[in-house]
């Protein structure tokens, strides 16, 4: 029982990754109908906003403390942050370690530029392209990103840490009533599964709720009858693009400290988060984030020790099975609709 | 001559004119001069261009003639490969017995995957295929690591059988006695060509490999693959099935990579799971497109200048930037420097992620249409607007 539930528990925070990112490429797929290859790297970019944010906080100026010595006995240099001089450790500290929460505020006015930038000035012009050619040119931009983050932040893993206060683990299995220590879980992921939950919600909320929303629903049903009406479609649909670059960009956002970004983390996840769409459905939102958060759980599953020693290897595998079988047998992913993608 | 017309004849004696020459065409500069980083002339890095190049021109069977993008095939690179290390184990060095098993274990292999895979088209069948190539590598790295030897790689050891290995046989890969890694040198004043055995062995197989893909393009199969590129509905009302010709298509350039992987072992005998993963894939996606997909020449050409400057760019450093500039005043020449060092050296891919990006908007045919632009450009015979006769589009009477 406490195994099957911390199995569940492991699950949900790769699950809301992909799901994150699916969410992001099916709202593509949906509204501009392309097939987006570079979304990896608007994670891997959300990433190092993080890590960017971080360092900026992170700036400081040395003084020399003349009551130490350090190892050599000259006398020791303090490092210390400019925010610390300016709020005084307390404030200053906590502005530096809530760095990766706070850099959300920063990450989403970069992401919502870096799509319109994005549609505006590449994929705009790949609309009446084939989608191979749309694959191709947004793999090699994918590329391009990859090496210009390389280029300024190096290739090594830079380790972006959580708040003090949400880095231990909790004992989830008291509040239900089992055992101490039967199922510990860490923080930090229990936040990222709140936090995609959230924007997931949110998502949806505005696509459901509001006017916008509303009128790109209908475009997505039926682009030509809404530009009949004398709505200017494509401006809202370049909006939607800046909208799932920022949920990519957030996702990678939080990412951060489950995982020390490197350049490569996007075309990681992208290869997977393609197939969690293709299994949820091409261009159905509900079925991205099912389909994330049912691969994630499935895959974490298949990871038991239990389960190894019966299939050796599944758990490398169990995503791919899974999507050949759906693609297989249910065409159109779990949720699709009818007649997107189908040519 | 071999059933072929005029055109591809000449084309077949060009391309086997440039492989032949290639030691001497890829050295222009002499040995001790400053312009020696630009030669291409040795064989490691020639056998390369030969083993890519057939790489592309099977991949270029699927993708350039029916439209078909898959971004699986580096899975059967990597089984080749394994194919003709695991010979050496069992039988004994000579290529001979691996090259075969390569190409049939690969078609094999990709005969199930083409099976499945083919039954979606478009985007479906890239993520398919991707999810294919991705799980034969996720498998080769961990579960199979008997057949594979997982992350080390797999290599021949000392103690593996080698049924027919003799006393006097070499102890590297050979084509009976004729030892793939050993080379003559011709020193010719200032200049120095090497002829590499194996590069001369891969480039009889390009040769051959080359006139195949003619045929197949000639052929009423091939005219067939195209159908199904251009119209697959319009096939399908002609009472044809696209199936059976894009499975074929499908298995032949996978035994064209599997042979690309197996003369990869062949050069130096080891195989590892890094072949297969899906960033090898796009790199021969990368070189059919730069080239020309759906040309005969394109391929090769698109995985030797890939090949060429993936060499060349990532040996460019400060140093030689500087040596470049040097003429230049100190100010400028540090700024020059500086714009260019992130393009070159450990920056390669973004240079190559950059000419990829301009050559899928700017020339989607690649090379080979560029080549042809700058053609007509310079050319005065008026230009042929409509070669193959199509039929203009009606506009709608609703539009």
């Amino acid at each position: 029982m406490d195994a099957i539930l911390l199995q569940t528990l492991n699950g949900l925070d790769k699950g809301s990754a992909y799901a994150l990112i699916a969410l992001g490429l099916t709202l593509i797929f949906g509204t501009l109908g392309v097939v987006n290859f570079a979304h990896g790297a608007l994670f891997m970019i959300g990433a190092f906003c993080a890590v960017t944010v971080s360092r900026i906080l992170n700036l400081s100026y040395e003084t020399v403390d003349p009551t130490k010595t350090d190892f050599l006995g000259n006398p020791l240099k303090v490092k210390t942050p400019y925010l610390e001089g300016w709020f005084g450790p307390e404030f200053g500290g906590a502005l530096i370690d809530w760095s990766v929460p706070l850099a959300i505020i920063f990450a989403i006015p970069i992401m919502v530029f870096v799509g319109f930038a994005m549609e505006r000035g590449l994929i705009k012009h790949f609309y009446k392209r084939p989608h191979a050619d749309q694959i191709l040119v947004t793999f090699g931009l994918a590329i391009v990103l990859q090496e210009v983050v390389k280029y300024f932040y190096g290739a090594n893993p830079i380790p972006t840490p959580a708040p003090d206060a949400l880095k231990g683990s909790a004992d989830l299995g008291v509040l239900i009533g089992l055992d101490p220590n039967a199922v510990i879980y860490p923080v930090w992921r229990l936040v990222y599964f709140g936090f995609a939950a959230l924007i997931v919600g949110a998502v949806f909320a505005f696509l459901q709720f509001t006017t916008f929303g509303m009128v790109v629903r209908a475009g997505m049903a039926d682009r030509e009858t809404v530009g009949l009406l004398g709505i200017n479609i494509d401006r809202r649909f370049t909006i939607m693009f800046g909208i799932a670059a920022a949920v990519a960009g957030l996702a990678g956002v939080m990412y951060t400290p489950i995982n020390s970004p490197n350049y490569h983390m996007g075309m990681d996840f992208l290869v997977l988060s393609f197939v969690v769409v293709v299994v949820g459905g091409m261009g159905s939102l509900p079925g991205a984030v099912l389909a994330g958060f049912l691969l994630g759980i499935l895959e974490s599953f298949a990871s038991m020790n239990e389960v190894k020693s019966i299939l050796p290897g599944i758990d490398q595998i169990i995503i791919y099975m899974v999507a050949i079988i759906i693609l297989l047998t249910r065409p159109r992913g779990l949720m699709g609709r009818k007649g997107v993608m189908e040519d | 001559m071999l059933g072929l017309n005029k055109k591809d004849t000449s084309l077949l004696l060009i391309v086997a004119g440039l492989a032949l020459f290639a030691p001497f065409l890829l050295n222009p500069f002499p040995a001790d001069s400053g312009l020696a980083q630009f030669n291409a002339g040795y064989p490691d890095l020639m056998q390369r261009f030969v083993i890519f190049g057939i790489f592309a021109i099977g991949f270029n069977i699927l993708f350039g003639l029916t439209g078909y993008l898959s971004f699986g095939h580096a899975a059967f690179l990597g089984v080749g490969s394994y194919c003709v290390v695991w010979m050496y184990k069992l039988v004994d060095y000579n290529v001979i017995w691996g090259l075969p098993l390569a190409i049939v274990v690969s078609a094999l292999f990709s005969l199930l995957i083409g099976f499945v895979s083919l039954r979606r088209s478009g985007i479906y069948f890239s993520i398919l295929t991707l999810a294919f190539a991705q799980m034969s590598f996720n498998l080769a790295y961990s579960v199979l690591t008997p057949i594979t030897n997982g992350e080390t790689g797999l290599q021949v050891y000392s103690n593996d059988p080698q049924v027919l290995l003799g006393a006097t046989e070499p102890n590297a890969p050979h084509l009976f006695g004729i030892v793939m890694n050993q080379s003559k040198t011709l020193s010719m004043g200032a200049w120095e060509f090497t002829f590499n055995n194996g590069y001369y062995f891969c480039a009889v197989i390009l040769m051959v490999v080359f006139y195949l893909a003619i045929r197949i393009f000639r052929s009423p199969f091939g005219m067939m693959l195209r159908a199904v590129k251009t119209n697959q509905t319009r096939m399908n009302y002609t009472g044809l099935s696209p199936r059976p010709y894009t499975l074929a298509a499908f298995v032949i350039s996978g035994m064209y990579a599997g042979l690309a992987g197996g003369l990869m072992a062949a050069m130096d005998p080891l195989a590892g799971a890094e072949r297969m993963q899906w960033t090898a894939s796009g790199e021969v996606v990368l070189m059919t497109i730069l080239g020309g997909a759906g040309t005969l020449l394109g391929p090769v050409l698109g995985a030797g200048f890939i090949k060429y400057f993936e060499n060349i760019f990532s040996k460019i450093n400060d140093g030689v930037l500087h040596s470049w500039f040097s003429f230049l005043p100190d100010g400028m020449e540090n700024l020059l420097v500086g714009i260019v060092h992130p393009f070159v050296g450990k920056g390669w891919h973004l240079t190559l992620g950059l000419l990829f990006m301009a050559v899928v908007i700017f020339l989607p045919g690649g090379l080979m249409e560029g080549g042809e632009r700058l053609k007509k450009r310079f050319s005065k015979t008026p230009e042929v607007k409509d070669p193959e006769h199509r039929p203009e589009d009606k506009p709608h009477v609703a539009e």
